[in-house]
């Protein structure tokens, strides 16, 4: 029968809780089999999304966003969810950069955003209740 | 992640081990800040490194930039995990990787 784990954490919205979140995203995968370059990619996804979370959502003022993790078998997945209070704002309605520019012509804007997108299979937001609702889903 | 620093006149050879992320790119943009001095061929060794998010590919263009201006910069003993992130982020073009 499939089976499906969900495990929470809340955190303030800072980057000094980064290290937190990535070991708390590593200990939930930690309990399927997870090949370990999809775990690099989950967690540079992970980075990305929280770091921006942390810099935008809450501007000058302090907020949590809560992490969920839900692990499925049968198929096997990784699905991880971002939830905020602070400001509407949706990651994915901003295009792709263009990457085949020039060193003196790249800018580095939106290139976090744009590995999450690479290396997940699914990704979704949704402004719900006053709250930026934010799940990407990684098949393995 | 630590940062070994080799430098051999104007050539300065970087060994970064480990992870290369927003809680430690600034570590690197910091010793590179004050190593540009007299160095014309800047050398990355990432034979160690085992991570890599934007903010680490943010310090590596940065690089670029500067040693564009007064010399050149290449990035060596790459694997395969962190090749792919140069390739989907289309720094495999702007990097010189041997």
């Amino acid at each position: 029968m499939a089976e499906k784990k969900l495990f929470r954490l809340t955190v303030n919205a800072d980057v000094n809780e980064l290290q937190h979140v990535l070991g708390f995203v590593e200990e939930c995968i930690g309990t399927i089999d997870c090949p370990p370059k999809a775990m690099m990619q989950i967690n540079i996804a992970v980075e990305e999304i929280f770091v921006n979370i942390a810099h935008y959502a809450y501007s000058d003022k302090t907020g949590e966003t809560v992490i969920e993790v839900e692990i499925a078998d049968e198929p096997k997945a990784v699905t991880i969810t971002f939830i905020d209070n602070g400001v509407k704002y949706d990651p994915l309605a901003k295009p792709d950069p263009d990457v085949t520019l020039s060193a003196k012509e790249r800018q580095i804007g939106g290139l976090g955003i744009f590995m999450a997108k690479k290396f997940m299979d699914d990704l979704s937001y949704e402004y719900r209740d006053g709250q930026n609702v934010f799940a990407m889903k990684k098949d393995l | 992640m630590t940062i070994e620093s080799k430098k051999d006149a104007g050539k300065l050879t970087l060994a970064v081990t480990g992870r290369l992320d927003t809680s430690t790119a600034p570590k690197l943009e910091k010793t590179l800040k004050y190593s540009y001095d007299g160095v014309t061929e800047l050398v990355f060794d990432l034979k160690e490194l085992e991570y890599i998010s934007s903010a680490g590919l943010r310090v590596l263009l940065s690089a670029q930039k500067t040693m564009n201006k007064q010399g050149s910069m290449k990035v060596t003993n790459v694997c395969e995990e962190i090749m792919e992130i140069f390739e989907i982020t289309g720094f495999s073009d702007i990097l010189t990787i041997e």
